[in-house]
């Protein structure tokens, strides 16, 4: 078994699908009254967070210490690592605590791989800069696999910041890896150069780019990110790109959609899609707790865990 | 309703069409163009040059005689500064079209720098509802590119798509920001709507007034060096490079700003240009002679000979895809201050074409089928506009020359508001001699009709 988790680009299909397996059983956890395993007693867990996260900070918390790991959170607003220690420093010491692993969210692409190569502790990414996000992109997959069963040959919609989304990055990469066919739309102020080399298909509007889609997924504009601003007010980015009730009818009756949170109602989903029948967007939020379990368990106890769900 | 424009030289360099023959316009629209006689009978017979006869507007039936005439798709001016809203008592959009139809062109672009900025959906509105309501030419407005043109944030360029605009630019300010230009070329380009860019480095030309070399020297005017256009043009070329959007630049003044266009055209960058008639007839010894007249005042200024020179060959040799007056009315009181105070600009839509007809065909040898396609499909394609061409189903638009008329330049006359015009007093041979918008016949003669 692999140290860390730092990206969905150096994971095999079927380490894949290994995780997402696993994440069916440590999913019936979550779902008796008592709430907790014994598995990883003992293990001491890091969560680093650079950058401001609820969701995801949560999520790997509550997992964690439904696995009965010892678990300390570190929000970086106020402690020495933000003040100019190097990456170098921030590892040594992490490593001198001997903790079993570290969740890292940085802002930067990169830092997590860094650290991973620095520290014996395993490494887990929880999102680096525009890069990767992978147990985003795991959840995710999970939620469609639940919904469709087979996702090869999916039709998948990405919607959104293409440019600056690590969850667009690490989607794009599963998806395409287990064989579903993912087309991207956004503003081109917001689509990467080459995107098309991530061999995805680039719809020139958002009608196009949903019509006859299982999936839609739909970014979150980052306002604040906006150094130059790459499209006018957030008024005219919903009226030319956000997903609205006037668009439903281009979609599959069985279509679902998507968001990784958190949510800009009325600017790129309105608030009756967030809302409605075909939204996933509380089972994406359930399977992440999941999908973290299985992660965990995978990187430290091997093949082994497979027992916990007896 | 039908006209026939009868016995002129018919010259559409998109068509591939030079020839003596006939057009019948049918409808609004262009119904055939042949070279053998198109005839209708009982038809009121209008000439060109003719003793002015009763309104031609009432016949239903109309042969108009172009013998000896040449005529050309209706000519488009994508570079014009209409005051409204905001300066009405420099320019309205009425007196603006007036102007533009006399001197032969049924289209203009309207540069967005009124009073309010056409940078939102109800000024773009506004723009087109007032000139509708005029209907001499047609107008297609521009909006801005960022908010208030000062060059931070977008403006709402989506929405003014959709109300009509068919270009963004910040025109007489530079975006200087690198990265919103990029971002306004990606965004714009989702809405089908081009990008011109005021190539301008406003940190080398700050404070200037005149184009700096000897003459600036010896005048003892602040200069602007024709670096801060090429610089400009560079970063342009550039990003139309990296992004692989059109870019259009305006008025176009130096010969390293043609050569690097010609290089970047050569590389297959989509890259297109324009020129004014003033920066292909006038140099820096206009201020000169003149004394310090501010209708020579004007940014880009007026550069050397040897700028002229290469603008001229980049007309030639394709490089410089149109002509555009950069129309810039001022009231007489904004531009009778000193030279430092005075405000840029030109007026140039009721002089432009015997300019050009003069002094770019006639003294530079540029063949009038050149000529008229940088007043045509140059300027149309420039900005992908369906324009500029004589195929049947067209709209009717048509400019008719007279390339041996004599006439002699007289702001005072202009039916523009503008007088500030560096070429009164300018004998000149050819002049436009009717303008027809939309199958209807709009002036005749240098009047409206």
């Amino acid at each position: 078994m692999r140290k860390d988790l730092l990206g969905i680009a150096d994971l095999t299909p079927f380490e894949v699908s290994m995780i997402l397996d696993l994440a069916e059983s440590t999913k019936s956890i979550s779902e008796r009254t008592v709430k907790k395993v014994p598995t990883l007693r003992g293990r001491t867990i890091v969560n680093l967070f650079f950058e401001p996260s609820t969701r995801t900070r949560l999520s790997f918390e509550i997992a964690q210490k439904r696995l009965s790991a010892d678990t300390v959170n570190f929000s970086v607003s106020g402690s020495s690592i933000s003040k100019g220690e190097t990456l170098v420093d921030t590892a040594k010491n992490l490593a001198a605590m001997s903790p079993s692993v570290v969740v890292i969210r940085h802002g930067v692409a990169g830092y997590p791989h860094r650290l991973a190569k620095l520290m014996d502790a395993s490494v887990i990414n929880a999102g680096d800069g525009f890069h990767e996000h992978p147990t985003q992109a795991l959840l995710d997959l999970m939620t469609i696999r639940e919904k469709k069963g087979e996702v090869k040959g999916l039709k998948v919609a990405i919607l959104g910041d293409i440019a600056r989304s690590r969850v667009a990055g690490s989607n794009i990469l599963c998806l395409t890896k287990v064989g579903a066919a993912v087309t991207v739309m956004g503003p081109s102020s917001m689509l990467p150069l080459h995107v098309r080399r991530l061999g995805v298909n680039v719809a020139p509007n958002l009608k196009e780019a949903i019509t006859g889609k299982d999936v839609v997924m739909v970014l979150r504009i980052q306002a604040e990110r906006d150094e130059a601003p790459r499209f006018p007010s957030l008024r005219e980015y919903n009226r030319y790109f956000g997903l609205k009730m006037e668009h439903l009818k281009y979609l599959k009756s069985d279509c679902i959609i998507m968001h990784a949170g958190p949510l800009n109602r009325g600017v790129e989903i309105d608030p009756e899609v967030a809302d409605g029948p075909l939204s996933v967007i509380l089972d994406q939020v359930a399977n992440g707790v999941a999908i973290r379990m299985a992660v965990l368990l995978l990187l430290l106890g091997g093949r082994s865990i497979y027992e916990v769900s007896d | 309703m039908r006209l026939v424009i009868k016995g002129g030289r018919i010259i559409s360099p998109g068509d591939r069409i030079d020839y003596v023959g006939d057009i019948l316009l049918e409808n609004s629209r262009i119904k055939r163009v042949s070279r053998r006689p198109i005839d209708i009978e009982d038809a009121l017979v209008v000439r060109p040059g003719g003793k002015p006869g009763k309104s031609s507007k009432k016949a239903d039936e109309i042969v108009l005689d172009a013998q000896g005439l040449v005529v050309a798709p209706g000519f488009i001016d994508i570079h014009v500064h209409f005051r409204e809203p905001g300066r009405e008592d420099a320019e309205t959009i009425e007196t603006g079209m007036k102007a533009a139809a006399v001197g032969g062109f049924t289209s203009v672009m309207t540069m967005p720098n009124t009073y309010p900025v056409n940078d939102t959906q109800s000024t773009t509105l506004f723009i087109l509802q007032k000139a509708a309501n005029i209907g001499l030419i047609h107008v297609f407005p521009a909006g801005a590119i960022t908010r208030g043109m000062k060059g931070r944030a977008l403006a709402a360029i989506g929405e003014m798509a959709e109300a009509g605009i068919v270009a963004i630019t910040d025109d007489g300010h530079c975006v200087m920001d690198g990265t919103i230009m990029r971002r306004a070329l990606e965004y714009a380009s989702d809405f089908g709507v081009r990008i011109v860019s005021h190539s301008e480095d406003t940190t080398l030309s700050a404070g200037g007034v005149m184009h700096e070399g000897f003459v600036s020297t010896r005048l003892g005017l602040p200069p602007i060096p024709q670096q801060a256009e090429t610089v400009m043009v560079y970063r342009d070329i550039s990003l139309s490079g990296l992004t692989g959007i059109p870019i259009h630049i305006a008025h176009v003044s130096t010969r390293e700003s043609v050569e690097l266009i010609r290089r970047a055209k050569d590389a297959g960058i989509k890259v297109t240009a324009e020129v004014t008639p003033h920066h292909l007839t006038l140099t820096d010894e206009a201020v000169d002679e003149s004394d310090y007249d501010t209708s020579t005042k004007v940014n880009p200024p007026l550069r050397t000979q040897d700028d002229v020179d290469a603008l001229v060959e980049g007309l030639l040799d394709g490089t410089i895809d149109a002509i555009a007056t950069d129309h810039a009315p001022h009231t007489t009181t904004d531009k009778e201050q000193d030279y430092l105070a005075a405000p840029f600009g030109i007026v140039g839509l009721e002089s432009a074409v015997p300019v050009c007809l003069d002094r770019v065909c006639a003294k530079r040898q540029v063949p009038l089928e050149i000529l008229i396609q940088k007043f045509t499909t140059g300027p149309a394609d420039a900005l992908g506009l369906k324009k500029g061409r004589l195929a049947k189903g067209d709209i009717a638009d048509i400019t008719i020359l007279d390339p041996a008329k004599d006439v002699t330049i007289d702001p005072a006359k202009f039916y523009s508001m503008g007088r500030n015009c560096p070429f009164g007093g300018w004998s000149l041979v050819g002049a436009p001699v009717c303008t027809i918008t939309s199958g209807q016949i709009k002036t005749i003669d240098g009047r409206l009709v």
